[in-house]
């Protein structure tokens, strides 16, 4: 096949299958394909379209739900019924939707690369900027207003460049932005073990690695669900069919807690489920990722959930194994590593193209399923490399359910140093004081275990055993939280401040009070464990006053046993 | 390729034989996944599937051994078609070999359709949410890791311990709220002819046997043959479910045998291998199996599927359990400790799952306080199993009052409410003895049930030291409470 390029889409067979070419050998291509091939043969025809992978952007998305192709599931449904065959085809835009297209640019004005030519109201929360897209531009000629579909013009240069609600990206190349930024403000996710000790921050990657049943679904679900982005991304890689159809009828009921209206208004669902085919899987990482550096590039904070990453690594070790390409470790191909920092480096805070000089972000928190849960495989070390905060799932805690099951002992966040200053403006000016103290008494009560395990807890001094008790107060009310309740599925960075204060308090006076002579069954006996146990369940708008409240409460308390 | 169909060509050519698989050179017009028959110099017939073109080499793999076939003689006939099972709602009652064919002697089978074994996948926007409790009459499955309709929820079991046992007695009681009966699809993969026949005996007992459809193949049946088995059943499963309405209930064993299976034939095809030998593509595999359970919008029907796999070593980090794991939507693990004092079935809760319970529990499903309640007896087993560590360290002595609580809780459990013997438990009998443990210890450790159940089903007293959200804001009144005999916890 002369004239083919690397990376190229091509049809195969009567079907027309899709694929993509991965190899060239002097005139021969390989092609992985990403539909099932049987019945294909030998001397079948295969077209080469001479074009990249190319994903459409243009309003409509929100909403939608995708296969690893960017084909419209639902489309398929009502075209090909339940099951999705072979050869298969939908636009990735519904064509003959009308949008109210409202101009911003005007006839005369110079518009380069992502100057916003006008807007959609894509949904009631999303204003979808119809941008120039990259590498383009010119002196407008002509502009539109009013209803059209994403295929019709909206804008005319003077050199006769027509534009229309689309744009065209291939997938597997990143969009450009003007400089890339730091990563300083927090990305609230309501979830407190990772908002108050765990921190990504916006335009961060995080992994979550765990074992089957740890809990990675429920918390990239949850992450969907809660976290503070404008849109949110969530590609289902190679994952199960019944989690996805949960996330589908669940999502368009639930709320977002800020604007009220559905969460299914600001989200994409790519869902590649484990039977559907692998190369597909392979590719809809990118197909998620690119349609975030869209949104991005209009100046909002996208978030991806990638669920899972692992997935994608086998479907390219099953792609290397194909191709009879040397196996690096267990099999994986040896541009493992490689592929992932491409991926991942897609994120960040940016300023993006364009005059306005908007703003946007990408976060990305991956999943990733160690085999047997053992840490030490190649996707887990080689994304802890290149991640920013690594939540372990442990196994064990999700045994005893304790949930969500992340490991305070092994999980780490390296943006912490960043976003303090956010959190000390925002929150509390001894937000990190009193995040560290906890993480302290968290340190000592594992330290303190490995003795209540030789000798028992009895043998203890008592201000050990205090240590012991707070600990699993902190444990029990502040790190176990439950994903599916009403109130404390969400948890306020605020209230999450307060909840922590107050068990810090408490430890502290309890240490206090021993010294000045109280017996730790003295200070016990007030029945304080009950109310810090129903914290949670205070609403996050009055949580500060009755927190508060209950904090001096305790003070006076607590002190009162002292006896002078 | 159309006019080919109609045209079989027997070729000659075989250019070599590697354990069950045969190259073919000089080959027109084949295609991948193509039915094969080989015809060996005595007139032997086999089937065999394509599984690699590369120009015009064929790559066959033959179901069944390759004990006979010569190079020079044996013929090759390519059918020009897929794989495919005819089904029809006669089958009901049947058993059929591996691959589809009656073995019971009760003449053939008219298909009302041929369909393509593989199967596609189901979109999942046409997927419908799986939400029909099921019970099992298992109290450790129905209480705490309840099986829904449309799910797929493995059993891991270990050599020697009574994973089939467990399967028969869910296909024995499986009954869900409507009351519709279960078809059964049962796909036997390379298990002893004893295993066999304990099913068809347990099948006959319960008076299921006519809405059974059975696959087997057996222990000495040819190996390669079992990566149809599954297929074949779950085709059948889909025809029953989907087409005609039925709620399938689909029994895999062995998987283990299955991918033992695999590992074979990816050895033969000199493949790079991945964890223990066994292939790369293991997980994409399995997926395309234990995907095919589910249900569909606007159908009746559903496909809910309990594959028993054995660990091997009773190591569930091994690749089998593994990847099995991460593609069913929980598992229910067999534990052998369990076993040996007796319990059956001996279900370890503790690595149990069942990612699909919320859905199908709460009210109007089973009732409002099953979520808490589950929750509840896990912690406090966790807690009791964990407490038996350290008494094997420090003694009971140096335990607390409390403590000594959670460690006969965990015992009472193992014994009462895991223990049943060949008992059919309905869901509220299950509750009541959840309640009844949950008693052995004051309602004031109870954390995760709201106050509202426990008030309304805790059979002990209730120690009212709650303290109600609404206690009248303290303005320097503070509740005077007499000192009460907490015990100091002091929990690991």
């Amino acid at each position: 096949m002369a004239g083919a390029k690397m990376y190229d889409v091509a049809f195969v067979g009567e079907l027309r299958l899709i694929g993509e070419i991965i190899r060239l050998e002097g005139d021969e291509v390989t092609v992985q394909v990403y539909e099932d091939t049987s019945g294909l043969g030998v001397g079948e025809r295969i077209v080469c379209t001479e074009q990249p992978l190319l994903l459409e952007l243009g309003p409509g998305m929100l909403s939608s739900i995708y296969d690893g192709v960017q084909r419209r599931l639902p489309e398929l449904g009502e075209k090909y019924g339940e099951y999705i065959s072979r050869g298969t085809v939908s636009d990735p835009l519904d064509r003959n939707r009308e949008w109210e297209f409202i101009p911003l640019a005007e006839v005369g004005q110079v518009v380069g690369p992502g100057d916003a030519l006008g807007y959609v109201q894509e949904t009631e929360v999303i204003r979808h900027l119809i941008m120039v897209p990259p590498g383009q531009g010119g002196r407008i000629a002509e502009i539109k207003s009013g209803l059209m579909k994403v295929t019709d013009t909206v804008a005319v240069t003077e050199d006769g460049t027509e534009f229309t609600m689309i744009q065209r990206w291939p997938a597997r190349v990143a969009r450009p932005v003007v400089r890339k930024l730091d990563p300083e403000i927090p990305f609230i996710t309501g979830t407190r073990i990772l908002d108050t000790f765990f921190p990504v921050a916006q335009g961060g990657y995080s992994i979550i690695p765990g074992g089957f049943g740890t809990g990675k679904t429920v918390t990239e679900q949850t992450l969907a669900k809660w976290a503070r982005a404008d849109v949110v991304i969530y590609v289902g890689c190679g994952e199960r069919g019944n989690e996805m159809t949960d996330v589908l009828t669940e999502f368009p009921q639930l709320e977002d807690t800020r604007t009220g209206l559905p969460l299914m208004k600001r989200t994409i669902l790519v869902a590649n489920t484990s039977n559907m085919p692998v190369a597909a899987r392979e590719a809809s990482i990118y197909t998620g990722i690119t349609m975030a550096e869209y949104y991005r590039d209009m100046g909002y904070d996208v978030a991806m959930m990638a669920d899972s990453t692992s997935r994608w690594g086998e479907a390219l070790r099953e792609v290397s194994g194909r191709l009879e390409e040397m196996p690096g470790e267990e099999g994986y191909p040896a541009y493992l590593a490689t592929r992932l920092a491409d991926f991942y480096e897609r994120c960040g805070r940016a300023v993006c193209l364009g005059s306005e000089g908007r703003v946007g972000s990408i976060t990305v928190v991956g999943a990733v399923s160690p085999p047997g849960g053992d840490f030490s495989e190649p996707m887990t070390q080689n994304s802890l490399r290149i991640s920013g905060s690594f939540w372990a799932l442990d196994t064990s805690l999700a045994h005893r359910r304790h949930f969500p099951a992340i490991s305070w002992m092994k999980s780490y966040s390296l943006y912490l140093d960043q976003i303090e200053d956010w959190y000390a403006e925002n929150i509390a000016l001894d937000w990190k004081q009193v995040r560290d103290k906890a993480m302290m008494i968290l340190q000592k009560e594992d330290e303190l275990q490995e003795i209540v395990q030789l000798v028992g807890p009895d043998a203890l001094p008592e201000f050990a055993r205090a240590v012991l008790e707070v600990a699993r107060i902190l444990r029990e009310d502040f790190l176990q939280q439950f994903a599916f309740s009403d109130v404390d599925a969400y948890c306020e960075p605020k209230k999450q401040y307060h909840m922590l204060k107050i068990i810090v308090t408490y430890y502290d006076l309890l240490q206090e009070v021993l010294v000045k002579g109280v017996t730790l069954k003295e200070a016990l006996a007030i029945p304080f464990r009950q109310r810090l146990a129903r914290m949670k369940d205070i609403p996050n708008e009055e949580a500060p006053e009755k927190l508060a409240l209950l904090e001096t409460e305790i003070q006076t308390e607590l002190r009162k046993l002292i006896r002078y | 390729m159309e006019q080919d169909k109609f045209v079989t060509v027997d070729y000659r050519t075989i250019h070599d034989v590697a354990g069950p698989l045969v190259f073919v050179r000089n080959v027109k017009g084949v295609s991948y996944g193509e039915m094969v028959e080989v015809i060996s110099s005595d007139g032997t017939n086999k089937h065999g599937q394509v599984i690699e073109v590369d120009r015009d080499l064929a790559v066959v793999q033959v179901f069944g051994t390759t004990h006979g076939l010569d190079v020079k003689e044996s013929r090759v006939r390519f059918q020009g078609d897929v794989i495919k099972l005819g089904v029809s709602t006669a089958m009901l009652g049947r058993v059929l070999n591996g691959l589809g064919e009656p073995i019971d002697g009760g003449g053939s089978i008219f298909p009302e359709k041929e369909l393509d074994v593989t199967g596609a996948p189901i979109n999942p926007f046409m997927r419908d949410n799986p939400n029909d409790f099921i019970q099992t009459g298992i109290s450790a499955i129905d209480g705490l890791n309840t099986l829904v309709r449309g799910q797929k929820l493995p059993i891991f079991s270990g050599a020697g311990l009574p994973g089939n046992e467990l399967a028969a007695a869910i296909v024995r009681n499986a009954k869900v709220i409507t009351g519709e009966d279960f078809a059964i699809v049962f796909g036997a993969m390379g298990i002893t002819r004893r295993e066999a026949s304990f099913f068809q005996q347990s099948f006959a007992e319960t008076g299921a046997l006519d809405r059974v459809v059975l696959f087997l193949n057996l222990a000495e049946d040819p190996t390669v043959e079992r990566i149809i088995t599954p297929r074949c059943a779950l085709t059948m499963a889909e025809f029953l479910a989907f087409e005609h309405d039925m709620q399938v209930l689909v029994i895999l064993t062995d998987m283990t045998n299955y991918c033992e299976a695999l590992r074979e034939i990816s050895a033969a095809r000199e493949e790079v291998p991945g964890r223990r030998g066994y292939p790369g593509y293991m997980y994409t595999d399995l997926a395309s199996i234990y995907e095919r359970a589910g249900r569909i919008k606007g159908k009746k029907g559903s496909i809910t599927q309990v594959p028993i796999l054995t660990m091997p070593d009773d190591d569930i980090t091994h690749p089998i359990a593994d990847l099995t794991g991460y593609i069913t939507e929980g598992q229910i693990v067999l534990s052998r400790a369990l076993h040996r004092k007796g319990i059956f079935p001996p279900i370890d809760v503790l690595p149990c799952l069942s990612r699909l319970m919320n859905a199908g529990i709460g009210e109007g499903k089973t009732r409002e306080d099953h979520r808490g309640l589950a929750d509840q007896l896990y912690a406090y087993y966790a807690q009791g199993v964990d407490l038996r560590r350290l008494v094997a360290i420090i003694g009971e002595e140096a335990l607390s009052e409390m403590d000594r609580l959670y460690l006969r809780f965990a015992d009472e459990f193992e014994e009462n409410f895991l223990n049943q013997g060949d008992q059919n438990r309905d869901i509220e009998e299950t509750f009541e003895i959840g309640w009844n443990l949950l008693a052995l210890l004051p309602s004031s450790e109870i954390k995760r049930i709201k106050t509202e159940y426990i008030q309304r089903y805790f059979p002990g007293e209730i120690v009212s030291e709650e303290v109600k959200e609404e206690t009248p804001k303290a303005e320097g009144v503070l509740q005077a409470r007499p000192v009460e005999e907490e015990s100091v916890k002091s929990k690991t």
